[in-house]
């Protein structure tokens, strides 16, 4: 199911267009859409209801995406109030990335998730500079909640790559 | 699913959920303690991201404690009592001799000994709530963890690397881990309501939980050569119960000082 599903199409576009213009407080390149936090919008006589998944429990910055939210809606034609919820089910998984989403982070110098090679167990990420498989993983415990550090072999740059996250673990 | 509107089932529901937030609250907190004083800045950047993990898995849990009625999430980790606690002794015990401000003489192998317990632990008790009867703790137990994966990574690789280091590493580690089995029956304890949570399929019973720890923790010192005893006391006391020691009162004092000055202050 799609996030916008229920709604018609001239509010989704304009829902749309608002949550696009909220960017991660630490990547600011990407858009809660494009990172996937957006499970699904409510609207009910100009009543906007958000359902947002958090992408870690103890991320600082859902407090600050709440209200970046509630000022990107404060002038939106149709709605009138709007309510951001954080719910956890089901739960933000890196695979709810979007590919323009990869491609923005990519920009900013993160590389997406880390995959698991199914041969050797290893887990892989591109460099997002010179685009090598040649990296090794240096911390998986990074900046933030979500990010690992790495370290490119081949143009010897240290990057940052998204944690995977995925319901099996 | 059974109705909260049964009171035993509704009770056995808070009650595990205490020992729950409670056990990641206090370990949270004596794991911050670290910060600036782990071995290297490595250790320093990954455990504070497990710290602060930790911390919002125990803030998920008094959010459900929140939504029950049990009063708002902030009064419920900072303004309880000692003996309103349930977590288990061993995760209120010091780093270390010191104050993290004067002379820490912080003990890192029962540090890592402690977490690498205990994850364990935490990850057989997550596994058997994802199928608990309590619907939204068994999504709660799904999200948790995909993080404590990463946890339980770390926690391994430091294990082994200084269990085969040998030497004063290795004695300090066999040390450290007859420190944290003599308390370490109160942590897979589920407490005076442990039969009633499995009865009502919150989580499986005592004998169960036991069991599976065992079988994740054998593997692990049959490739280390040292023979596994998983023989657990309570040396310290009964955290399940409410019994905990001057430890708990003083970290409770320092990490609800800045709450105490404003109770009413947004964070
Ligand atoms: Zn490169």
């Amino acid at each position: 199911m799609t996030w916008y599903a229920g709604l018609s199409f001239e509010e989704k576009e304009r829902i749309e267009k608002a949550l696009q213009s909220v960017k991660d407080p630490e990547i600011d390149s990407i858009s809660v859409l494009e990172l996937g936090m957006v499970e699904r919008a409510e609207l009910c006589n100009g009543n906007l209801t958000l359902f947002l998944l958090p992408t870690f429990m103890g991320c600082p910055a859902l407090d600050i995406i709440k209200s970046t939210i509630l000022k990107a809606f404060t002038n939106i034609e149709g709605v009138k109030e709007t309510n951001v919820l954080f719910i956890h089910h089901p739960p933000w998984t890196s695979d709810r990335i979007s590919e323009k989403g990869k491609g923005k982070l990519k920009e900013f110098g993160i590389a997406p998730p880390m995959q698991k090679n199914d041969q050797t167990g290893e887990w892989q990420a591109a460099c997002p500079y010179c685009d090598s498989f040649y990296t090794t993983l240096d911390n998986l415990f990074g900046p933030t909640a979500c990010r690992s550090i790495l370290y490119c072999k081949s143009c010897k740059n240290p990057f940052e790559a998204m944690k995977p996250v995925s319901t099996w673990m | 699913m059974t109705e909260l509107t049964e009171p035993l089932f509704k009770k056995a529901v808070v009650e595990l959920l205490y020992q729950l937030a409670d056990d990641d609250f206090i370990l949270a907190y004596r794991g911050s303690e670290w910060l600036g004083l782990a071995p290297h800045i490595e250790e320093d950047v990954a455990f504070s991201s497990i710290n602060q993990d930790t911390m919002g898995h125990a803030a998920m849990y008094y959010g459900l404690l929140e939504q029950l009625g049990e009063g708002d999430m902030d009064t419920l980790s900072h303004a309880r009592g000692i003996s309103e606690r349930k977590n288990a002794v061993l995760l209120e015990l010091p780093n270390g001799s010191g104050h993290y401000l004067k002379e820490p003489r912080y003990d890192w192998a029962f540090t890592v000994v402690r977490h690498f317990y205990y994850s364990h632990a935490k990850k057989v008790k997550l596994e058997s709530l994802k199928h608990s009867s309590y619907e939204p703790l068994a999504h709660a137990a799904v999200k948790i963890s995909m993080e404590l994966y990463y946890h339980l990574m770390h926690w391994t690789v430091w294990f082994n690397q200084l269990m085969n280091a040998g030497g004063e590493a290795k004695r300090k580690m066999l040390e450290a881990i007859s420190r944290v089995e003599q308390d370490f029956l109160d942590v897979c304890s589920l407490g005076p309501l442990s039969a009633e949570m499995a009865s009502l399929k919150l989580i499986d019973g005592d004998d169960a939980l036991m069991q599976a720890f065992h079988e994740n923790m054998k593997p692990v010192f049959d490739a280390l050569f040292i023979p596994y005893k998983g023989e657990f006391q309570q040396h310290s006391g009964k955290g399940r119960y409410g019994e905990h020691t001057q430890e708990l009162h003083q970290a409770l004092a320092t990490l609800t000082e800045v709450y105490r000055t404003d109770p009413a202050a947004a964070w």
